[in-house]
C-alpha cells in the first residue's frame, strides 16, 4: 500500500513537462545555445593578451639614419605601429592623454651625433601605462630591440659602440647599450593592476546593475497585470520611461560613489582629474544604460526575457569594451563591436579622469558616443513601448 | 463640444459597428451598444464571449478593428485620452501595486489624474472604504473582496463619469457582494453611469439595462423584462421521480430546445409555446407535476446562447 519512492511514470512526466515548456520558451532556448557560441568567440578569436600594433607618435628630432633604424625595427617587433608624427612633445602628450596614441617615441636632437660620439643618447619613450597589461610586453620587447637594433648600423669602424669588448678594451662594466632607453610609464608608473580594474569596475558595476534592473521594470508591470490599469490611465509613454528611470540614476550614483570611494581608501588609486566632470559622465553613462534596459523590457515577454537580455548585453560589454582584456588587443572587427557599447567609453572615460586627469575637451569624444547610445536606445524604447494592450 | 452632444442624447456610450480581431478570432463582433447616462448595464456573456474585449476598446485600451461612437461624447478611437480622463476602469485582476500600501496606491493614482487637493481626496476615499486606520497595510495582503473595494476606491478617486467595471465581483463573497452592488446604485444614484460585466445571472437583475453577448455577438439588449418578452420563450416547471429519464425522453420531442436541472427541478423550454405543448402532453398525465412558469432571465441567456451555435465554455 506504501507508495514507491520513485515513479518512472511521474518522473517521465516531469521530463516530458520539462521539454515543451523549454520549447514553448525560444529566448531562452536561443540564449542557452547563443552564450555558450558567443562565448566561444570572444574567448577564441577577439581576446588577446598580447596585444600587438599599438598606436604610436612619433617626435622625431634628429634625421640621422640610426634613428630610423630604431624605428623600423620598433614597428618589425610588430608592437608598435606609427600612426602619427608630432612636432612637439606638447602635442604628443596631447594625444597620449586622449588615448589617440599608446605611445610617444621621442628621438632627440642630436641623437645620431651622440650615438657616434658614443655618448649614448637617450631614446625617449612615454607610454600611456593606464593599463598595465596593454603596454607591459611591447615595453618588454622594446627593451630587448634596443640593443639589439643598431647592431647592423654600428659596424666597421663604429663597431665599438656596439660592443664595448669587441673594440679591444678590457670593460671595467657589463657592456652597455649603445643608446640609453627611457621609458616613462606614465598614469600609472609603478604599472598597478587596481589602478586600472578600479576605476573600470565602476562602469562595469553600473551596466550590470542598471540595465538589469530597468530591464525587468516593464515587463514586472506586465506580468503583475498592473500594466492594464497603468494603460488605463492618461499616462504617455515618455513619463513612465523617464518615471522608471530617475529613481535608479540615483542608485547609480550611489554604487558609484562607493567604489570610488573604495577606489580612494581601499586602494588608493590617484584622482587626478575633476570629479564633477566624472559625476557628469556616470550620469550620461548611466541614463544610457537604463534606456538600454527599459527598451530590453518593452521587448521581453517576461521578467525571466528581460534578465537573459541583460546578460546577453552585458557579456559582451565585459569582455570587448577593454575591461578584461586591452581594447587593442583585439581584432578590428571586435574593436568596431566594442565601440558600440557604452561601457567602452565609459571606461576611457574614468580610466582618463581618475589617472590621466583627462578635462572636458578630453573626454567629451567618448561622451557624446555615450549620449547618441542612450538617444538611440530610449527612441527605440519609446516606439516599441505600447500604448494599448494590443 | 463633442461632450455637450453626448450629454444632450444623454447617452454615455453610443458605439456602433465595434469589431475587434485577434488574428483569425473575431473577439467582438459588430457590436452596438447604447448606454443612457446614470444607468447600470450589466454586460453578461460567458467567459471568453469579449466582454472583456469590448470594455478595452471603450476606454482606449484597445483599438477596434471597425466601429465607431462616442464615449461620454468623445469619438472613442480618436479621443481615448479625454475618455481615459473621465473613465474609472477596474480591471478583472487586481492590478493596483501589491508592494503599495493602500493609501500609496490611492496616492498614486490621484497624482496619476491630477485630482485636484490630493491629500484629501485620498483622505476622504480612505474614510469612504474604512479602511483610514489599515491605510498603511499593503495592498497585497489584503483579502479578495477588500482588494475589490480599494480597486473600486481607485476607480473612483478621480470622480470619473463612467465606470466600466470587468466582472468586479468573481470570486467575492455574498455579502461582500451585496455591498458592493449597494454601492454600485448609490453612485448610480449620483448620475453616474456603470457599465459592470458579470456572469452572475443574480446581478443581471440588479441592472436597469441588460446586454447580453456570446461568441463576441451581442444577442440582446434592453430593460429585464424587455429581454424577457422580446425573446418569447415558454417554460415549464417540472417535479417529480426520475427527472434524468423524463430528461432524456423529453430532449428527443421537437420543440423542447433546452432543459435545465434546477435542484430537484427540470426547466423546460422552447420558443414555440404550442409545439412545446404538444411534446410535452404525454408525459403530463404521468407521475410528474407540471406548472406553466415565467422565463427566467437564465433560461433566455442559455436558450439564445445555444440559438447562436455556441453553448458557454
Amino acid at each position: 500500500m506504501t507508495r514507491p519512492p520513485f515513479s518512472p511514470a511521474r518522473f517521465w512526466a516531469m521530463v516530458v513537462k520539462e521539454f515543451i515548456q523549454m520549447r514553448r520558451d525560444r529566448l531562452t532556448l536561443g540564449m542557452m545555445l547563443g552564450v555558450p557560441m558567443m562565448q566561444l568567440i570572444l574567448f577564441g578569436f577577439a581576446i588577446n593578451a598580447d596585444p600587438k600594433h599599438l598606436p604610436a607618435a612619433v617626435l622625431l628630432a634628429d634625421h640621422g639614419p640610426q634613428g630610423r633604424t630604431l624605428l623600423y625595427a620598433m614597428r618589425n617587433s610588430g608592437y608598435f605601429a606609427f600612426v602619427r608624427d608630432v612636432r612637439s612633445e606638447g602635442e604628443g602628450r596631447e594625444l597620449l592623454a586622449r588615448g589617440d596614441v599608446q605611445f610617444l617615441v621621442n628621438i632627440p636632437e642630436n641623437f645620431t651625433r651622440d650615438l657616434l660620439r658614443g655618448d649614448r643618447p637617450a631614446l625617449l619613450v612615454e607610454a600611456d601605462a593606464t593599463d598595465p597589461a596593454a603596454t607591459g610586453n611591447a615595453i618588454g620587447a622594446l627593451r630587448v630591440l634596443a640593443g639589439g637594433a643598431l647592431q647592423h648600423d654600428l659596424r666597421g669602424p663604429l663597431a665599438f659602440l656596439a660592443d664595448a669588448e669587441e673594440a679591444g678594451g678590457v670593460p671595467a662594466e657589463p657592456p652597455k647599450d649603445p643608446i640609453d632607453l627611457r621609458v616613462h610609464a606614465r598614469y600609472n608608473p609603478e604599472g598597478i593592476t587596481p589602478y586600472n580594474i578600479v576605476p573600470g569596475l565602476m562602469g562595469v558595476v553600473l551596466t550590470a546593475t542598471m540595465v538589469m534592473i530597468t530591464g525587468i521594470a516593464i515587463t514586472r508591470e506586465r506580468e503583475r497585470g498592473t500594466m492594464e490599469n497603468l494603460l488605463s490611465m492618461p499616462t504617455r509613454p515618455l513619463e513612465v520611461m523617464v518615471g522608471k528611470i530617475i529613481p535608479y540614476i540615483l542608485v547609480g550614483y550611489v554604487q558609484a560613489g562607493l567604489i570610488l570611494l573604495a577606489a580612494w581608501l581601499l586602494f588608493g588609486v590617484p584622482v587626478a582629474g575633476n570629479l564633477l566632470l566624472l559625476a557628469g559622465a556616470a550620469l550620461i553613462f548611466i541614463a544610457a544604460n537604463l534606456a538600454m534596459g527599459i527598451t530590453f523590457s518593452t521587448v521581453a515577454k517576461n521578467q525571466m526575457q528581460a534578465m537573459q537580455m541583460s546578460f546577453f548585453f552585458f557579456l559582451p560589454s565585459l569582455m570587448l569594451s577593454g575591461f578584461m582584456f586591452p581594447f587593442r588587443g583585439m581584432p578590428a572587427w571586435a574593436q568596431a563591436i566594442g565601440e558600440l557599447f557604452p561601457l567602452t567609453h565609459f571606461l576611457r572615460i574614468v580610466r582618463g579622469i581618475l589617472l590621466k586627469g583627462n578635462g572636458l575637451d578630453d573626454v567629451l569624444l567618448q561622451l557624446w558616443q555615450i549620449a547618441l547610445f542612450a538617444a538611440v536606445a530610449l527612441t527605440v524604447g519609446l516606439m516599441r513601448y505600447r500604448q494599448t494592450l494590443d | 463640444m463633442a461632450e455637450r452632444s453626448g450629454a444632450a442624447d444623454g447617452l454615455a456610450i453610443d458605439v456602433r459597428g465595434m469589431t475587434k480581431r485577434f488574428g483569425p478570432i473575431t473577439a467582438v463582433d459588430r457590436i452596438d451598444l447604447q448606454v443612457r447616462a446614470g444607468e447600470i448595464c450589466g454586460f453578461l456573456g460567458p467567459n471568453g464571449s469579449g466582454k472583456t474585449t469590448f470594455i478595452r476598446m471603450l476606454c482606449g485600451l484597445l483599438r477596434p478593428d471597425a466601429g465607431r461612437g462616442t464615449c461620454l461624447g468623445h469619438d472613442v478611437i480618436t479621443e481615448s485620452g479625454a475618455i481615459k480622463r473621465q473613465v474609472g476602469y477596474m480591471t478583472q485582476r487586481f492590478s493596483f501595486y501589491e508592494d503599495l500600501s493602500i493609501a500609496e496606491n490611492l496616492d498614486f493614482v490621484a497624482r496619476m489624474y491630477a485630482v485636484p487637493d490630493r491629500r484629501r481626496a485620498v483622505r476622504e476615499s480612505l474614510e469612504q472604504l474604512g479602511l483610514a486606520h489599515r491605510q498603511r497595510q499593503l495592498a497585497g495582503q489584503l483579502s479578495g473582496g477588500w482588494k475589490q473595494r480599494l480597486a473600486l476606491a481607485a476607480c473612483m478617486i478621480h470622480a470619473p463619469r463612467l465606470l466600466l467595471l470587468d466582472e468586479p465581483t468573481a470570486g467575492v463573497d455574498p455579502n461582500a457582494r451585496r455591498e458592493f452592488w449597494e454601492e454600485i446604485h448609490r453612485l448610480a444614484g449620483r448620475g453616474l453611469t456603470v457599465l459592470i460585466a458579470t456572469h452572475y445571472m443574480d446581478e443581471a437583475e440588479r441592472c436597469h439595462r441588460l446586454a447580453y453577448i456570446a461568441s463576441g455577438r451581442l444577442l440582446t439588449h434592453g430593460t429585464v423584462p424587455e429581454v424577457i418578452a422580446k425573446a418569447r420563450l415558454t417554460t415549464w416547471l417540472v417535479s417529480g421521480p426520475d427527472l434524468v429519464g423524463l430528461a432524456g425522453q423529453l430532449r428527443v420531442r421537437p420543440g423542447v430546445q433546452q432543459i435545465v436541472a434546477f435542484g430537484s427541478r427540470l426547466r423546460v423550454s422552447g420558443d414555440d409555446a404550442e409545439q412545446l405543448e404538444q411534446a410535452i402532453a404525454p408525459f403530463r398525465a404521468g407521475r410528474h407535476d407540471w406548472q406553466r412558469v415565467e422565463p427566467g432571465i437564465e433560461d433566455i441567456f442559455i436558450h439564445l446562447t445555444e440559438a447562436a451555435g455556441s453553448g458557454p465554455s
